[in-house]
């Protein structure tokens, strides 16, 4: 899932100065997974912000909703009803979700609540940790299954550098993927094939190549 | 914080209690005739755990001075880890209440048994007379203001 | 076209023994402390590398501080990471850099800029170090760029170094992984600084297994240190690098630390010196450069060899 966390109040009460009444919309997609924008959290920084908001004596008035998810228009579309009156949208979504309402509400000014962090999955309840670096072009297969783009700080195809001890990475705490990688591929048996030099990786395919797009002909309805 | 001895103040404290603890031990200091303050009205749950933030942030926004979270002793609780997560969620919400500008001195987290009237007759005192030092919920004051000013309370 | 190998290259070739150092170009925009040390240096090193932002601490480039070298005439090393140059730099550094006389690259990952004075810049890592070797090479044997595009004429010819370094984990593969770098087209090697002769043997008995020894130059890094506080504090801050406690010890029983320091690296340098397959020393004097030509006489290494041209 795509991981955020909430940004720091007082960063998020700035950016509302001025506001009186705000739309405050939650994600049940990957936000509420990792417990940072699903509907509990959206109610608490509501009530959080209220609060504040009072007791400073520029009362906010807030309306809440939570969307299945802000990244499908069909979705996105049920908030054009409720925006009468509303100063701002603050959007509990990842980075897509709040540039989606952005782009369907042109005329309301879209804020983020959330920092958009990583692609990665639950270690446990509690702890979300970066797994996919969203290269464009995946080389699990060749890694045994651990990613060199985004696990070895040093994005190395050919790795470990001279900086792996105690299978840590010299950047503290990381783990060095390649001792990961080297594991795996002991484990399987397969580590003969880290002999070959792997070429290097064509960054045009991740995001140096500008914002990329999927297309199945397939299945578009429209020409 | 000014002392509010002024009888005009008095507060409203909310007690969530476990049921298989707070709410036994709060039987037991009833029959004991344990005294503690009618200011705490308490809500019965069927474990600590299901406390959550959104919850104890509600009860502030709706104007308790201040709130309490009376779970079983850890190692006890009967869902296992129920008082684990209510302490935790009350920690947090207390970082929240600092930043909000309540304060989180008005919330706490306490563990006791079923067997333990005087204790929870103590609690109760305990919290009365830290929330009659801190006065009353800041909210309180400005809503009573802007009554007094003749503003509409527009505060939801 | 004539080949034109460097000093470095014939001395390896004529067998010698090669001593070489380093020089950690200013936090400045001056290179005459660069041609100070070349002057010093030079009879008692047959090359110096330039290192490239080491620890990414902003430095005087490499390739500036080697044409330094080259004009107080003395036989560059230039030292290539790839954290801070995509492909397209390092070709066009590389290309630039041999068009002023430099002929020895060596080519490494680079540290991780989170330890440097930058800590916030983007990274590129565009190539990582084998792949960058192999890119060199093939500027030089197939005269082609990286794009697999023909150099027309006058390409670089690079003598190509790589590092290797025995006391990172997992152990068991740092020869595999030398070998993977020999095989891409590194020539020679140097090592990180040895202190633990033990494993730097057992290292050099497994490459040697692999024929290693064979394909490529290996030079064994060593490291002099001033005092104990600055062996405790590397101990503690500089990855990859094991520096192990009877150093320390040493030191601090030492009545004279600097001198011990020496003594230390000469011991390690004579020792080094008898171990099968080790074709050179290189020798590490951060912040005390001018310490070499003693530590060189100590070991027994003077006078240098000349180049025999043929």
């Amino acid at each position: 899932m795509i991981v955020a966390e909430a940004k720091p109040l007082e960063e998020i009460l700035e950016s509302l100065n001025g506001m009186s009444r705000i739309l405050i919309v939650g994600c049940g997609g990957c936000v509420s997974v990792c417990l940072a924008g699903g509907e509990k959290e959206t109610g608490i920084l509501a009530s959080a912000l209220r609060m504040k908001r009072e007791l400073a004596g520029e009362p906010l008035q807030t309306a809440e909703e939570t969307l299945t998810r802000q990244c499908d228009p069909e979705y996105v579309q049920q908030l054009a009803k409720k925006l009468e009156g509303i100063d701002c949208i603050l959007s509990l979504a990842c980075g897509v979700g709040v540039q989606f309402l952005a782009e369907h509400f042109p005329q309301t000014w879209v804020l983020p609540a959330l920092n958009t962090k990583f692609a990665g999955a639950t270690l446990e309840h509690g702890l979300w940790e970066e797994r996919c670096g969203l290269c464009g072009e995946c080389v699990l297969g060749q890694t045994g299954g651990v990613c060199p783009v985004i696990r070895c700080a040093k994005s190395l195809l050919n790795g470990p550098c001279g900086g792996s001890q105690n299978g840590k990475c010299e950047v503290k705490p990381n783990e060095c993927a390649w001792q990961l990688i080297y594991n795996r591929m002991s484990q399987l048996g397969r580590l003969e094939r880290l002999m070959d030099v792997a070429e290097a990786k064509d960054w045009s395919k991740s995001r140096d190549g500008g914002p990329r797009r999927v297309v199945r002909e397939d299945v578009k309805l429209d020409g | 914080m000014e002392k509010r001895d002024s009888e005009s103040f008095n507060p409203k404290i909310i007690a969530f209690c476990c049921y298989y603890c707070a709410y036994s031990a709060a039987d037991l200091a009833g029959s004991l005739r344990l005294q503690y303050p009618p200011t705490v009205r308490m809500i019965e749950q069927p474990c600590s755990g299901k406390v959550d933030i959104r919850l104890l942030l509600q009860a502030f926004e709706e104007g308790a001075d201040g709130v309490y979270v009376a779970g079983c002793l850890e190692g006890d609780c009967h869902f296992l880890k129920g008082n684990i997560r209510a302490r935790k969620r009350v920690n947090a919400a207390k970082k929240i209440l600092d930043k909000v500008g309540i304060g989180g001195e008005r919330l706490e987290m306490f563990n006791l048994s079923g067997s333990m009237g005087p204790r929870f007759a103590e609690i109760a005192n305990e919290m009365t007379e830290r929330i009659l030092q801190l006065g009353p919920n800041p909210l309180n004051l400005i809503r009573t203001e802007r009554v007094n000013t003749g503003e509409e309370g527009d505060h939801k | 076209m004539a080949e034109e190998k460097g000093k470095l290259q014939n001395l390896f070739e004529q067998g010698e023994f090669v001593v070489t150092c380093e020089i950690g170009p200013p936090k400045s925009a001056a290179g005459d402390g660069i041609r100070r040390h070349t002057e010093h240096l030079k009879p008692y090193a047959d090359a110096m590398n330039l290192t490239d932002n080491q620890t990414a601490i902003v430095r005087l480039s490499s390739i500036g501080a080697g044409v330094h070298v080259l004009a107080a005439g003395g036989e560059p090393i230039i030292q290539m990471t790839c954290r801070d140059r995509n492909r397209i730099a390092l070709q066009s550094d590389l290309l630039g850099a041999y068009s002023l006389g430099v002929r020895n690259v060596l080519c490494l990952s680079g540290d991780h800029q989170t330890f440097g004075n930058h800590p916030g810049a983007k990274n590129v890592y565009d190539l990582d170090s084998i792949q960058l070797i192999k890119s060199v090479k093939d500027m030089r044997e197939e005269k082609i760029f990286h794009s697999g595009e023909a150099i027309k004429r006058d390409e670089p010819r690079f003598f190509i170094g790589a590092v290797a370094n025995p006391f990172a984990d997992p152990f068991e593969f740092r020869v595999l992984r030398l070998e993977k770098k020999i095989r891409a087209g590194a020539q020679f090697i140097q090592t990180q600084c040895i202190f633990d002769m033990e494993r730097f043997e057992a290292f050099m008995e497994l490459s040697r297994k692999r024929g290693l020894h064979e394909q490529a130059y290996i030079m064994a890094g060593v490291m002099p240190i001033k005092s104990a506080k600055a062996a405790r504090y590397m101990q503690k801050n500089v990855s990859g690098m094991l520096v192990p406690d009877w150093i320390v010890e040493r030191l601090t029983k030492a009545e004279d630390q600097a001198a011990e320091g020496v003594q230390i690296c000469i011991e390690q340098i004579k020792h080094l010196h008898s171990i099968p397959g080790v074709r050179g020393v290189h020798i590490m004097a951060v912040a005390w450069e001018e310490i070499v030509p003693e530590i060189v006489k100590g070991a027994g290494l003077l006078p240098r060899p000349q180049e025999r041209r043929n």
